[in-house]
């Protein structure tokens, strides 16, 4: 635990200095991955940890878009106050989705949560002060007075709330919280022996996966400058889906790393033709899935980390596809 | 302390119990034994609330538990084992104790995840207690491992010390030494015996293991088909004939003459 604060404090550094000598365009990439490693740690909160598959996750981008957007450019309501709000609205939206939740678990919940997505997509060109189909253009914000109109100025401020939000994040999963989500994901029966309420954690775990998203889409709003209705579609959700696949379930880390991965490749591979970009997310969604069973984290974890320690701290943030049956003993450490 | 009156079950056609009624006494450590399919662990998991009656009541120190739901059940003071343990693999054995614990936790969720002094105070608290008693059962070096690593012997011994940290009054065991070695089950049958002497805990356990029931237990419920057969001491319903029944079968002398 002590022994993470160095790494955590020197990668903090580079994402604060690092940007200073990218070109601005470079920084606005950044920018855009790390909204999308907001959303990726909310999905994770509810998928990785409390075991609540989610295909609707687009459908809380673009809530959390829309409502910011909304409130800054028809309210003229300041940046500092959209976001939250932005955040909490969705945030009660999410609620919504512990109905189904609370009847249906695995394939049958992410289909229930798919339809939420698509009815969210569907439904919000119809009114007419989201643009319809034409889309919708939000100006760049100004804080207490400052104008975010450069990228690195807007970058500054996703790092500020992003860096607000993982803290919160890493504290919530530590906490009884955090350990009612792991206890409602692998054993509902003696989650509740234990005084754990299915109905209240689950809606502890939609709201807390729909406000990191929600905040995500009202930053995601206010970089982009610009909302369509078709960004949000099931391909997004499905993008965040992958995200934490691929970077770790049920691992903070495993979120950030898997939005960077999946969030940058098309950017960096932009010169080549399109298929390169796709063929390769294809392929390192498959090869994760086959020879890297906790994500990138947990197999730079295995790999990296000699120490035991480290070895065990993989195995604890998911039960991975293979170790359905390691619950009852077995050797699993040799 | 806990009575059980007319408790009916039924799974579609099913009677799994049919009328049972029966009582524990406070401070004993009762045993709940029959063949399989008696109805035993059903018997339980009324008690924790999986299931609704169909008739009957359940109550417990004067509260009617029919009208709880399952989470509630703990906060009343009732824990439990489960037949197939109920640990949380992809936890530390600390976590697993730090669960036990969690209807004691009044930290409220906004301040858990802003790490304030006094959610740091609570983790603390309960972090001593889960040590203290890993240091009662000898696996106190065990804290940090995971539990899905550990042998089935100590899963079974962790699992009893996960319900046992929750200070409950009235303990639920579930088959306590189903696999363990003969080792192992001499180490468990002290423990319960201990969480009763020490910590006053009222205990009603299934099992098979005749010889452990005879030692442990103070008074023995017999169920056969959804019944109570039987009700004693454990000399008295050794020699019981329904009893004997039940397990054995009919007595030769009794078959008909050709």
């Amino acid at each position: 635990m002590r022994a993470r604060w160095p790494w955590v404090l020197l990668l903090v550094a580079l994402l604060a200095l690092g940007p200073q000598f990218l070109k601005s365009y470079q920084v606005y990439l950044l920018s855009l991955a790390a909204v999308y490693a907001l959303a990726a740690l909310g999905l994770n909160l509810l998928t990785g940890y409390a075991g609540q598959i989610s295909l609707g996750h687009a459908g809380f981008l673009a809530i959390g878009g829309y409502s910011a957007a909304l409130l800054q450019v028809k309210l003229a309501w300041p940046l500092w106050a959209s976001l939250p709000a932005a955040g909490l609205l969705t945030a009660l939206l999410g609620l919504v989705l512990v109905i189904p939740a609370l009847r249906l678990s695995e394939i049958y919940l992410a289909i229930a949560t798919l339809g939420f997505g698509v009815a969210v997509e569907q439904l919000l060109p119809q009114w007419a002060w989201t643009g319809g189909h034409q889309g919708f253009s939000i100006p760049r914000p100004e804080l207490f007075g400052l104008a975010l109109n450069s990228d690195l100025a807007f970058y500054y401020l996703i790092l500020a709330v992003g860096l607000a939000l993982v803290w919160i994040a890493a504290n919530a999963v530590r906490a009884p919280l955090g350990r009612a989500f792991v206890a409602i994901r692998d054993n509902e029966l003696a989650a509740q022996a234990l005084g754990i309420s299915l109905a209240r954690t689950k809606s502890y775990a939609f709201l807390l996966s729909a406000f990191y998203t929600g905040i995500a889409g009202a930053l995601y709003a206010n970089l982009v400058g610009y909302l369509n209705v078709s960004t949000f579609n099931l391909g997004l959700s499905i993008l965040l889906l992958s995200m934490i696949a691929v970077g770790g379930l049920a691992s903070i880390p495993g979120s950030l790393l898997g939005a960077a991965f999946l969030g940058l490749l098309p950017q960096v591979l932009s010169g080549f033709s399109a298929w390169v970009p796709q063929f390769i997310y294809g392929a390192a969604l498959l090869l994760v899935v086959i020879f890297m069973p906790y994500g990138i984290w947990g197999f730079l974890l295995q790999t990296v980390g000699r120490g035991r320690g480290l070895m065990r701290s993989a195995r604890r943030l998911f039960p991975g596809p293979r170790a359905e049956s390691g619950s009852t003993g077995g050797d699993d450490h040799a | 302390m806990l009575e059980l009156q007319g408790v009916t079950m039924r799974f579609g056609g099913l009677k799994a119990l049919d009328e049972v009624s029966f009582r524990v006494e406070p401070d004993r450590i009762v045993g709940l034994i029959g063949p399989n399919g008696a109805g035993k662990t059903t018997v339980f998991n009324l008690i924790s609330r999986f299931y609704h009656p169909s008739s009957g009541s359940i109550r417990f120190n004067g509260i009617e538990l029919t009208h709880l739901s399952a989470h509630e059940i703990i906060g009343k003071g009732i824990a439990r084992t489960f037949q197939n343990l109920g640990l949380f693999p992809y936890l530390t054995v600390m976590d697993n104790l730090l669960l036990g614990q969690h209807c004691r936790v009044r930290t409220p969720v906004l301040l858990q995840a802003l790490h304030l002094p006094g959610a740091r105070h609570e983790d603390r608290q309960m972090r001593v207690r889960a040590g203290q008693l890993l240091e009662q059962v000898g696996l106190a070096q065990l804290a940090p491992a995971y539990v899905a690593g550990l042998p089935y012997g100590v899963q079974k011994i962790i699992e009893f010390c996960r319900a046992l940290v929750a200070r409950p009054r009235l303990l639920l065991l579930d088959e306590p030494a189903a696999g363990l070695t003969s080792a192992e089950t001499e180490a468990m049958a002290g423990f319960i015996r201990g969480a009763r002497d020490q910590f006053g805990v009222t205990v009603l356990l299934i099992e098979h293991d005749m010889s452990l029931v005879m030692k442990l237990c103070e008074r023995v419920i017999v169920m056969d088909f959804g019944q109570v057969i039987a009700e004693g001491t454990p000399a008295q319903i050794q020699h019981d004939p329904q009893v004997i029944e039940a397990y054995l079968g009919r007595p030769a002398e009794e078959a008909p003459h050709a």
